[in-house]
């Protein structure tokens, strides 16, 4: 599904080099989670991977299904299936949550050369996909994340990657500003998602998400590689013991 | 002090290429009166600290330069749909096939073109009144030139609840027009009215409308200008609000070389209310200049200045805004935000906030800002899958929203942001 070879980043604005030959194959209905201490790397690869400004790849490749997604404009990588669950989502004042869904589905499903879906079919889905997640008429009204709580601002983007059904979801620190609760809700959407034709990477700080949301392999992540994988044992390891011993291993 | 050699020049070489309309004694006065008022002050010289953003000498030369008429394709006239007394002029000129009869409930409408004729009219204490008025503190020539000259316009006087809005359209087919329109609206006690505008009107277009809101009475105006690139306009709000009166303006301009719209509003009676919105778009040499100047004469009284400008390639927009609160004018509300929305770096913004208080209990507020479109939203956008320009245009529309928001009127607020979403995908292409 999502091949990462040996891919190599440079922040643009400044000569600093942040990823430093990350190799990563996520499969179909996998579930891949990289942990790794603050600074290593973790976000500018989800960032990298969805086409956000102000980095250079200087080695290496990104596929999706085979495709090159490097090389494409953000749109034409999530048209391509590609989805990451922001771990800032933005807040959009004037931009209506339905009309921004809307949009997008329909923008996705004209680059695919399907048939737009019209307002009453799109209207019926949005309410029964919002409605497993919790979000009520009146978030779904209001502006993009305007005046949403933490917990809401996560669930609205499960509740974009439940509509949009991409093949591949990356989630960037999904789980944090979220209280128990929250992080439980969310991850049942995320393992309804779950199945054999998608797969998930999920990036995070901390092990207690992969309580809800139990991974195949687990990866950690240090100075801008991956330096341990393992299974589901490994996120226990580094929750027990931190990430200095792992280093220390691998040194 | 003498007038300057170099404006009388102007002033008079623009007054010898136009004709007098003749009339009856009490338009003939106010015609005399107004050419009095011109030759004291003289047309706009680029040397005005109130001209000081946008040259005027196209809207002042004795002949107006030719604007080349727009293709609208297949987009019909905006408010067509709607039940409406309409009015139509072309090129300044009113056009009697394509006019509604005059004539609605509750409501009289005359030409001035008839009306200058009749000895005895209601508009005679009100015909270039208003515009006198707006002359002090700051010399609006340009409108003391349309009432000793203009040609035509409608004089509406409302003593009940209209029943429906009038429409006025004006098209443009000449190269060359030069049309020169005054209206006049006058709300009695209670009365209500909402009136349409739009079109691109002439080749250079010089307009004035005067509104005396009596008390309790409400008017509503939406009018659009669009979309011709050439067209020049030198447009005048002139309103006298009395107690508990509501004055609710929006416009919304796209493209257009030169655009000034002045509107001077007098908050007379307690209790009053006054909202002036605009939402413009423009490309190139698009330039728009919005100057607004509202007086406080009176207690409890709320104002509202909402204008937000999209501009690119190198387009410019002006906004000079000002809240005076007389003396004894207590408990004032006044509102004023300016903004634009540069979508490149060659695009400029131009902007004079201005407050000017003689009273000690008021709530004030201005404020005025320029930027770009949000990188952040517009990422967002597109990792939705959301194609960079239409992305684009959601955020300008956003921007905008705030001014469209003004429109109280449910169905006229959606004639105006459909419009609005079609300009901007047939500016995408």
């Amino acid at each position: 599904m999502l091949e990462i070879n040996n891919l190599h980043v440079d922040l643009e604005e400044e000569e600093k080099t942040i990823l430093k030959g990350v190799n990563l194959s996520v499969e179909a209905g996998k579930v891949h989670a990289i942990m790794g201490p603050n600074g290593s790397g973790k976000s500018t690869l989800s960032y990298v991977l969805s086409g956000r400004d102000g980095y250079k790849v200087t080695e290496g490749t990104a596929t999706l299904e085979g495709e090159d997604i490097l090389g494409m404009e953000p749109e034409e990588r999530a048209a391509a299936g590609l989805f990451m669950a922001f771990q800032y989502p933005v807040e959009i004042p004037g931009v209506g949550n339905m009309t921004f869904m809307r949009t997008a589905l329909n923008a996705q499903r004209k680059a695919r050369g399907q048939e737009e879906m019209s307002a009453a079919d799109f209207l019926k889905l949005v309410r029964e996909k919002a409605k497993d997640l919790k979000i009520d008429a009146d978030m779904l009204k209001r502006p993009v994340n305007m005046g949403f709580s933490g917990g809401e601002k996560k669930r609205n983007e499960i509740l974009q990657m439940a509509m949009l059904e991409p093949r591949m979801c990356i989630l960037d620190e999904t789980d944090s500003g979220l209280d128990v609760d929250a992080m439980k809700l969310v991850a049942e959407g995320v393992n309804g998602l779950r199945d054999a034709g998608r797969g998930f990477l999920v990036i995070t700080h901390y092990q207690r998400l992969l309580n809800h949301i139990e991974p195949d392999v687990v990866h950690i992540m240090s100075d801008g590689r991956i330096i341990k994988s393992g299974g589901p044992e490994l996120a226990i390891e580094v929750e027990e013991n931190g990430y200095r011993d792992i280093k220390a291993e691998v040194a | 002090m003498a007038l300057p050699q170099a404006k009388q020049d102007l002033t008079e070489a623009r007054l010898a290429g136009l004709e007098r309309p003749d009339g009856a004694g009490w338009a003939v006065a106010a015609r005399d009166a107004a050419v009095a008022r011109l030759r004291e002050t003289g047309l706009p010289h680029r040397r005005d600290e109130y001209w000081k953003f946008t040259r005027p000498e196209t809207l002042t030369d004795a002949q107006a330069p030719s604007a080349a008429l727009f293709d609208t394709g297949d987009e019909a006239p905006i408010f067509e749909t709607l039940d409406c007394v309409r009015i139509v002029f072309v090129d300044g000129v009113f056009d009697p096939e394509a006019s509604d009869d005059l004539a609605l409930e509750g409501v009289t409408i005359e030409r001035l073109a008839e009306a200058q004729h009749t000895d005895i009219h209601w508009a005679r204490d009100l015909y270039g009144a208003l515009e006198e008025r707006g002359q002090v503190p700051v010399p609006r020539t340009l409108a003391a030139l349309n009432t000793a000259m203009a040609s035509d316009g409608v004089l509406i006087r409302v003593t009940g609840a209209a029943s429906k809005p009038v429409n006025l359209v004006y098209n443009h087919r000449s190269e060359s027009s030069d049309a020169i329109l005054h209206h006049v609206v006058k709300l009695e006690e209670g009365a209500e009215l909402t009136v349409l505008e739009n079109g691109p009107a002439a080749a250079r277009f010089n307009k004035v409308m005067e509104i005396d809101v009596a008390d309790r009475a409400g008017f509503q105006h939406v009018r659009t200008q669009g979309r011709d690139h050439e067209r020049r306009a030198a447009t005048h709000i002139f309103a006298r609000l009395g107690q508990e009166s509501v004055f609710k303006s929006f416009t919304m301009t796209a493209n257009g070389v030169l655009t000034r719209n002045e509107c001077v509003i007098e908050l007379t009676g307690d209790d009053a209310v006054a909202h002036v919105a605009g939402a413009c778009m423009g490309d190139g040499d698009f330039h728009h200049d919005d100057t607004v100047f509202i007086t406080h004469d009176a207690e409890r009284c709320e104002s509202r200045q909402v204008f937000k400008k999209v501009l690119r390639n190198g387009a410019a927009g002006v906004f000079q805004g000002k809240i005076l609160v007389k003396e004894g004018a207590q408990k004032t509300d006044g509102y004023q935000i300016s903004q634009s929305l540069l979508l490149d770096e060659d695009s400029q913004f131009l902007a004079k906030p201005e407050l000017e208080i003689y009273a000690d209990d008021v709530a004030c507020s201005h404020g005025s800002t320029s930027g770009a479109i949000d990188e952040e939203a517009l990422f967002y956008l597109r990792a939705r899958g959301v194609p960079k320009s239409i992305a684009t245009d959601l955020l300008t529309l956003a921007f905008l929203a705030e001014a469209v928001e003004e429109i109280e009127d449910e169905a006229l607020r959606d004639e105006i942001v459909t419009r609005l979403e079609g300009w901007l995908s047939r500016r995408r292409g």
